[in-house]
This record gives structure tokens, C-alpha cells and sequence, in this order.
């Protein structure tokens, strides 16, 4: 991890203890977690105590202190995706990846997570990787969407 | 700063503005039952005990009186059948978490909470966040704060602050309603910094 990038995250957003979730976002998206000597350096720029911070960083989902994939796959299990099958695109999944929802591979290249809206219903079931919703999913259609992810 | 009149229990109570409902009945000796409020700490209004009914031109509603400020002709009711069976059921919840505090168990017997009526779900910690407020607001220190949320929202002692700075304060301790916080203080030091040849005394 690379502390002048932390410091060019924080000068970014003029050191305001107030943009302290603004940095924690940039930092978590850059590195797809937050590792502690980088919420450390945040605690002693912005001037907030580390329980603030460690506070924030568990309350949000978006935030992670333990090693996130390169590649983030949210699999929908909502009501309308799991009528059309979101069970069969979750075991595809995880049978690709051996991972179980909630975890990282030990290559770092995935990390699952189960979603349980993404507000696409009709096109369910709904896979969405790095952002990039994929709809209408089958078993066959998800391992050919993972295959193009490095 | 302007006085306000308010009438709390039937009683006539001069109050400043900005004060709290809580603050202006225990100037007057009218007892409100607290957990989460401790006069060195801002409001919080985390345990909801403190609730009272309050009538604002004819109309009633419940507030809570350790964050709700006064204000002029309102009529509080700090003891009544709605009041007391609220204060009840707040209780039990809270007795599902901590069923041997004895601050809860006093409260418990005063209303009439029956502590097994929720499945026990025995988390210890109420969230009154009165050892987190302490340190952040009184010692400065900030070596505890509260991690996740919900149901799964707990304390956590941050280890490199808490080995430097607990062992000579602990001035939280006596503050914790269900000595939860020791526990967890105990586990974090054996955890994160144990004491070297600590004597466990002549047991």
C-alpha cells in the first residue's frame, strides 16, 4: 500500500474531517478495502479519533477491512430474481469461484456477495459484476460472463 | 435567556430555554428513570426509559425527555398507564440482553417487567453508550467506540489506545449498567495487550 496515494486522497479533499467518508470511498475503490495503516494516516490528517473511524468503516456496506477481489459479483436474490431463478446463477457461481457469498478468493479476483434489490426486476435474474449489470441470466450465459473477467 | 413555565406531575416548574424536559423535572425533584444520561455528556436518547407524555395545546404525544427541549404551557406527565406499560416493555427487551443487571433488575421491579418474557439473548451490552460518550466527550481518549450496526452493532476497545490509556483511567467503568464493559475490557487486554506478570491476587 502506497501512503503518498493515501495523502494525495486526503490533500484531495482539503484534509476536512467532514470528507471523511468521501476519503474512506476513494480509498475503498482504489484498493477494494481498507487497510488499517491507511485508516491510520486518515485518523492523524483529518484529526479524527480511530473509533470514529473504525465506527463509520462497519456501519457502511460499501466499506471493507478485510481484502476485497479485483472483481466484486453481487448476485440478486430479491424476490422477483429468485422466482426466475437467482438460486441456479448463485451455485453457478460459487461453483466457478469456490466461494461462498460474503467471501474472496485467495487470488483476490472475486469476491461474492449476496444482493437483495438491485431495482431491475423484470430483467431477473440479474447478475451484476464490477457495477455492470448482467440480465436475464441462465447457468450457461453467467459462466460465459465471468470467463471475461481477468 | 428567557424563562419558560411548563407543568410537569401537576406541578408548576420554571425552566431556561434550551433546557431538556429531563433536566427541568429533575431541578424540581421529580424523579425520571435514566440509563443513557449522565449530566457530563450530551443528550443521547439511546435507551428511550426516560419517555414522558407531553400535551401541547390539547394534544398528547410521547417524547423523550432527556433530548426533548421545553417549552412554554406544555404539560408533562412523567408517570402514567401508557407511560409506565411503554417503560415495561422497554425493560424486557432490554433484560433479554442483560438479564442480571442489577440497575435493569431495580427498574424491572418498579414496572412490573417480567425479565424472561423475551427469549434471552444474552449480548450483555444495552447500547447506552454512556463508556464510547465518555471517552470521547469527558477523557478525550476515544480507546472505545461502537463498531457495525443493528443487531449486530457492538463496542470495541481500539487496542493501541486502549494499552496505553485504560489501565490508568477506567473512569467508564462504574458508568457501564451491565459490567459488560470490564468483560470487554478484560478480553481486549488478554487479547491485545497482556499484562506482563499481572498478579491475580492469593484465590
Amino acid at each position: 500500500m502506497d501512503i503518498d496515494r493515501i495523502d494525495q486522497i486526503i490533500d484531495k479533499h482539503h484534509g476536512e474531517a467532514s470528507s471523511l467518508i468521501q476519503v474512506l470511498l476513494d480509498i475503498q475503490s482504489e484498493h477494494h478495502w481498507l487497510p488499517k495503516e491507511a485508516l491510520d494516516r486518515v485518523g492523524e490528517k483529518l484529526q479524527v479519533p480511530l473509533s470514529r473511524i473504525q465506527h463509520i468503516a462497519t456501519f457502511y456496506k460499501a466499506f471493507s477491512l478485510v481484502p476485497k477481489g479485483r472483481h466484486e459479483v453481487h448476485i440478486c436474490v430479491g424476490t422477483a430474481c429468485h422466482v426466475r431463478g437467482a438460486t441456479r446463477i448463485l451455485d453457478t457461481v460459487e461453483e466457478a469461484t469456490g466461494i461462498k457469498p460474503g467471501e474472496t478468493d485467495l487470488d483476490l479476483k472475486y469476491s461474492l456477495e449476496t444482493v437483495n434489490c438491485l431495482g431491475c426486476c423484470a430483467l431477473g435474474p440479474v447478475l451484476e459484476v464490477d457495477g455492470k449489470v448482467h440480465g436475464k441470466m441462465s447457468p450457461v450465459k453467467t459462466a460465459d460472463v465471468l470467463k471475461n473477467y481477468e | 435567556m428567557s424563562e419558560i413555565l411548563l407543568q410537569i406531575d401537576g406541578k408548576e416548574v420554571k425552566a431556561t430555554e434550551g433546557m431538556t424536559v429531563l433536566a427541568a423535572a429533575q431541578s424540581a425533584e421529580i424523579a425520571i428513570p435514566t440509563l443513557c444520561h449522565h449530566e457530563k455528556l450530551e443528550p443521547f436518547g439511546a435507551c428511550r426509559i426516560c419517555i414522558v407524555e407531553v400535551e401541547v395545546r390539547g394534544w398528547t404525544k410521547l417524547v423523550v425527555s432527556c433530548v426533548y427541549p421545553v417549552e412554554e404551557n406544555i404539560i408533562v406527565r412523567t408517570r402514567s398507564e401508557k407511560i409506565d406499560r411503554i417503560r415495561k416493555t422497554i425493560l424486557e427487551l432490554l433484560l433479554a440482553h442483560a438479564p442480571d443487571s442489577p440497575e435493569l433488575q431495580a427498574l424491572a421491579g418498579e414496572y412490573g417487567a417480567d425479565k424472561d418474557r423475551f427469549e434471552k439473548e444474552a449480548s450483555f451490552c444495552i447500547h447506552c453508550g454512556l463508556c464510547v460518550r465518555y471517552c470521547a466527550e469527558v477523557t478525550k481518549k476515544n480507546a472505545i467506540g461502537f463498531v457495525d450496526r443493528g443487531i449486530r452493532k457492538e463496542i470495541s476497545f481500539i487496542p493501541e489506545i486502549a494499552s496505553k490509556e485504560c489501565n490508568d483511567c477506567k473512569e467508564c467503568f462504574p458508568l457501564c449498567p451491565t459490567s459488560y464493559l470490564q468483560a470487554a475490557f478484560v478480553l481486549t487486554q488478554a487479547l491485545a495487550f497482556p499484562y506482563p506478570q499481572q498478579s491475580y491476587g492469593d484465590c
